[in-house]
């Protein structure tokens, strides 16, 4: 360090640079700073969430009813996976802290195997989200449209959601095709059709005497109101207009497309922070491999991205809460 | 921080550690069981945590505050907060709890009245 900051000579005077006020470093505080705003920046985006979901208190998605998967088990499982995701961040924030008090007693190999673990871990976590995204990309039940934009979707008579596949009723004759360049003019084409129209779903309903649609809007057991099956009928009779299947930023068969939309947003942006983050360890991963800081006598730049680190899974713990739980 | 001086002691003193490390695993494991904890309830719904209290079901109020409660150990413990100067601890927490506390006040207020403008101001959003 000493052949590359010059001395001015005015060591220890207020104005002399080298005070450390708060008596911490400027690079530890710094990073406090930036973890203040962008908590400012993440609690803009949830306090948004919060603003719409009030805009639509009695028509939200359920949330254990939207995210009900688990890799590699088929069946209803709500929270499991985000509570192993929870669990996972946590653990790694761990490994990171243990990394960062092994630096302070210099101890190199040590530094070395919990950042690793650390990566390990902000990859599993990654991993997860991009498949979380997946699954409610792709969608399971499918759902009908209304022209106000609601969204319709189908249960049995007990109350147990059915999918489209279940008992749409396929027209083999049906003549509407997906719009590609290739097939008119050069300059339009158009997304991927639903795999059932509605008029096969309206079939489907009127075939299945067990089938009843179920509305957005929350009755007072706090559960979504299921129609009678003649109001079921004429629901999608008179206002069904587009299946949809999955969800973008455009549809969403769980509901408000909204709820889509800060869904992407929110666990993107964070996801976005844990891909940094992990980036960002291993590089500092390597620098403790080379030993850079073993020659700076100091391990404090572990310390300062293990505070970015934490602050990642301080902001999922939020993101669990009004995501998942409330 | 450079004398390494860590405070081993978490709820008021309650549970004292004898080393940093120990203190570590002793936070994870307080995290682990106030999530699961928050999983449990958010699978069983318990019917009497249903009930409403101040504009939201008590289970709502439940989560978050046992949020609030995870993202203090994670803060103090994890990050390193209860080794920090007061002043310090001050301009990060207060200025964010303050100015998040007023975002989340009038964005929900304004949430609440356009919920009730669609609901009974004669506006029709279902065509």
């Amino acid at each position: 360090m000493d052949n590359t900051v010059v001395s001015t000579g005015t060591e220890g005077k207020t104005w002399g640079g080298g005070n450390k006020p708060l008596k911490a470093s400027y690079g530890k505080m710094m990073m406090w700073f930036f973890i203040v705003s962008d908590a400012l920046t993440f609690s803009g985006f949830l306090a948004a969430y919060g603003f719409s979901r009030f805009k639509f208190i009695d028509s939200w998605p359920i949330a254990d009813e939207v995210f009900t998967h688990v890799p590699f088990f088929h069946g209803n499982y709500p929270m499991i996976y985000v509570a192993f995701m929870t669990f996972v961040l946590i653990m790694s924030s761990v490994t990171m802290v243990l990394a960062v008090d092994a630096g302070h007693q210099m101890k190199k190999a040590k530094v070395t195997f919990y950042m690793f673990l650390t990566i390990i871990g902000g990859l599993i976590f990654v991993g997860s989200q991009a498949w979380e995204w997946g699954t409610f990309i792709k969608g399971d039940y499918g759902a009908v449209q209304t022209k106000g934009g609601n969204i319709l979707q189908f249960v049995d008579t007990d109350g147990h959601r059915v999918a489209l596949r279940d008992f749409a009723v396929i027209d083999e004759h049906k003549e509407r095709v997906q719009d590609e360049r290739k097939s008119g003019l050069w300059f339009t084409s158009e997304g991927t059709l639903p795999t059932y129209t509605v008029a096969e779903v309206l079939n489907g309903l009127e075939a299945n005497e067990n089938v009843l649609v179920r509305t957005q809007i929350i009755n007072e057991e706090g559960e979504k109101t299921v129609l009678s099956r003649a109001e079921s009928l004429r629901q999608i009779k008179d206002n069904g207009m587009l299946v949809v299947e999955g969800a973008n930023l455009h549809v969403n068969e769980y509901g408000s497309p909204l709820f889509a939309d800060f869904f992407f947003f929110i666990t993107g942006f964070h996801g976005f922070h844990v891909f940094s983050g992990v980036v960002i360890n291993i590089i500092i991963f390597f620098n403790v491999i080379i030993g850079t800081y073993e020659r700076r006598k100091s391990y404090e730049m572990v310390e300062k991205v293990g505070l970015y680190w934490h602050f990642v899974d301080l902001v999922w713990v939020f993101v669990f809460t009004f995501f998942y739980l409330v | 921080m450079a004398d390494h001086a860590h405070k081993l002691e978490i709820l008021r003193g309650l549970i004292k550690f004898k080393s940093n490390t120990q203190k570590i695993w002793g936070v994870l494991i307080l995290l682990t069981i106030v999530t699961a904890v928050e999983v449990i309830l958010g699978i069983y719904k318990p019917e009497s945590l249903m009930a409403s209290f101040l504009g939201m079901k008590i289970l709502n109020w439940i989560f978050i505050i046992l949020t609030i409660v995870k993202a203090y150990y994670i803060t103090w413990d994890f990050m390193h907060m209860r080794d920090e100067t007061k002043s310090l601890r001050r301009v990060v927490v207060w200025t964010a709890v303050f100015l998040i506390c007023y975002l989340i006040f009038i964005l929900l207020l304004e949430g609440g009245y356009v919920f009730d403008v669609y609901k009974e101001g004669f506006v029709k959003t279902d065509f």
